[in-house]
């Protein structure tokens, strides 16, 4: 036995004192980080003349008005082949969104990357056009093309495709650095050329990951096209506002049902399709 | 073939080719055939085929795409080159600014609140497995309904304003954070839960001795993203449903007085907004990790 194990055999326990310290520390980061809660909840209800009461009031009502009013009657179920059909055109457009700017930027970020070893400069211009695009929100854009392009599907592909091109151009940079960055450099060192590296190794290693997140756009830009469609009078979006500003609320309540089953089959089938391929 | 003599005398054969996979050619197999090599190829040719399906039936309503790609550069050009105000005052912008981050603080303290216990009830470590997937159901639901139809559901209950804009907001965040807050409970060591067990703690003892101090990091991390989040969803809810804020400010000079210009200062006012946002949220993940 050396001697260093019977020093810590001999040494003393920690005090009584030091043990308390703890949770009494823990005690006053949590009620500090509680009080700043609840000073930044007393201002925001100031600032933006939120009724507390009324708020908590106002879910029981909700409750009951959905259960009587927004259920589909007959002639809203006679509506279904109209709303579906408008339902698949959203879906439709949110694909060829989400695979369009995916494709963009996957060309894009392979310029951003540090794995492509492409000059510091082009890469840090690339990172700062994605973060223009992320930022300028969509609502920004939908404004912006409404002027030209009108209440067509093209203004709500275009502000989805600006969004969707930002977010996934900082999303794949990220991933083709993490994922592929050993096979890279393994490429690199068997003197392999820029493009033979991204085709036989920048491609195949983050592919997965890439599929995945272009996966969970789609899921996103269908919720988003609904918002958007509101905004340029298009798509499913539209069709809710529409039966919902005529009070037609039984209509609207099957826009929305359709609009759920849509999602959620996408999401389960995203998440079967992501566990086979990860 | 090679032979080699090892010490011992006892001949090894390193038989390469054993190993090998060929082709019927005779060449060497560099790929194999897998499971998940199909899925991926599938999935990328169903996509490729929606979209070009998409294409081939969208209603284009023979628009001039030549003509609204010049306009729309020129729009930008005026957009982000002239931004100026008329309609509007800075004060009142930075007040509509000021209501729209709210807003979105609001839903985020009630969403993380809801998500909180929300969470503890699907938790696969601590909760019971048919609550478990029962809560999980429920929340895939809230989830998959747009933001907007909930803001626009319950301005119909509880008027035009901040409570249907911050309950309707309420529902995404919480379905979103109850989903990554039980990943991170997910993660807390099974060792220090059983340890509390044995000890005689009870199911709150365990939450606040164990599963809090380890799990408090990532779920601050999560809801400063959703924060931000949030943030963008109130600016679209205010344009969208007119609940206010600076949102509604940029719907307006869009939608009703045609204003590029004023559109394009809106819009810098919330891209600053935003970079500003994210800026916060990089230092906070920084220092909680």
């Amino acid at each position: 036995m050396s001697d260093e194990k019977m020093d810590i055999k001999t040494e003393k326990a920690p005090r009584p004192q030091d043990q308390t310290s703890v949770f009494v520390k823990r005690k006053r980061t949590f009620t500090l980080a509680l009080l700043g809660v609840a000073v930044l909840f007393a201002v925001s209800a100031a600032v933006t003349e939120y009724d507390v009461i009324g708020g908590f009031e106002s879910i029981p009502r909700a409750v009951s008005w959905m259960a009587q009013h927004f259920i589909p009657d007959a002639k809203a179920w006679s509506r279904l082949p109209y709303i579906l059909s408008k339902l698949v055109e959203t879906a439709l457009m949110s694909v060829a969104v989400t695979v369009c700017a995916g494709i963009c930027a996957f060309f894009f970020s392979l310029f951003g990357t540090k794995t492509t070893k492409t000059d510091p400069l082009i890469a840090r211009i690339v990172r700062i056009v994605a973060a223009f695009f992320r930022n300028v929100p969509d609502v920004v854009w939908a404004m912006l093309l409404l002027f030209s392009f009108g209440q067509n599907i093209l203004t709500g592909f275009f502000a989805l495709f600006f969004s969707t091109f930002g977010m996934l151009t900082r999303t794949f940079i990220e991933t083709i650095d993490e994922v592929s960055a050993s096979c890279v450099e393994a490429l690199y060192a068997t003197g392999a050329t820029s493009l033979q590296t991204v085709f036989h190794g920048v491609i195949p290693s983050s592919l997965p990951e890439i599929i995945s997140w272009i996966l969970y756009m789609i899921e996103t830009n269908i919720r988003s096209s609904t918002l958007i469609g509101i905004l340029t009078a298009t798509g499913i979006g539209y069709l809710f506002d529409l039966y919902y500003k005529r009070m037609d609320y039984s209509s609207a309540s099957l826009v929305v049902i359709s609009i759920v089953i849509l999602v959620i089959a996408i999401e389960i089938l995203s998440n079967k399709i992501r566990k086979v391929i990860m | 073939m090679s032979e080699l003599d090892i010490a011992g005398g006892l001949p090894i054969s390193l038989d390469i080719s054993k190993y090998m996979r060929k082709t019927r050619g005779g060449k060497i197999k560099t790929a194999t055939k897998s499971k998940s090599d199909f899925a991926i190829k599938m999935t990328i040719f169903v996509l490729l085929t929606l979209t070009v399906y998409g294409f081939a039936t969208f209603d284009y309503k023979n628009i001039d795409m030549a003509r609204a790609a010049i306009g729309t550069w020129n729009n930008v050009k005026v957009l982000f080159g002239q931004p100026r105000l008329t309609y509007s005052t800075w004060g009142a912008t930075l007040h509509a600014l000021l209501v729209t981050f709210f807003l979105g603080a609001l839903a985020t303290i009630f969403g993380a609140i809801i998500a909180f216990f929300g969470a503890l009830l699907c938790a696969r470590n601590i909760a019971n497995p048919y609550v478990a997937s029962m809560t999980k159901s429920f929340v895939a639901f809230i989830r998959a309904v747009p933001t907007i139809l909930w803001v626009l559901i319950f301005t119909v209950a509880a008027g035009l304003g901040s409570v249907a804009a911050v309950i309707g907001l309420t529902f995404h965040s919480a379905g979103y954070l109850i989903k990554a807050y039980a990943e991170a409970i997910e993660e807390v060591e099974e060792g220090t839960i059983e340890a509390l067990k044995a000890c005689g703690a009870g199911f709150w003892q365990i939450v606040f001795q164990a599963i809090v101090p380890s799990s408090i990091s990532r779920m601050t991390a999560w809801t400063f993203l959703r924060f931000e989040i949030n943030f963008t969803n109130a600016l679209a809810v205010g344009a969208a449903a007119g609940v206010g804020g600076i949102g509604f400010d940029l719907y307006m000079a869009g939608n009703h007085y045609f204003d590029l210009r004023e559109l394009g200062f809106i819009t810098y006012v919330v891209v600053a907004a935003v970079i500003f946002l994210e800026m916060i949220a990089t230092r906070i993940k920084a220092t909680v990790r």
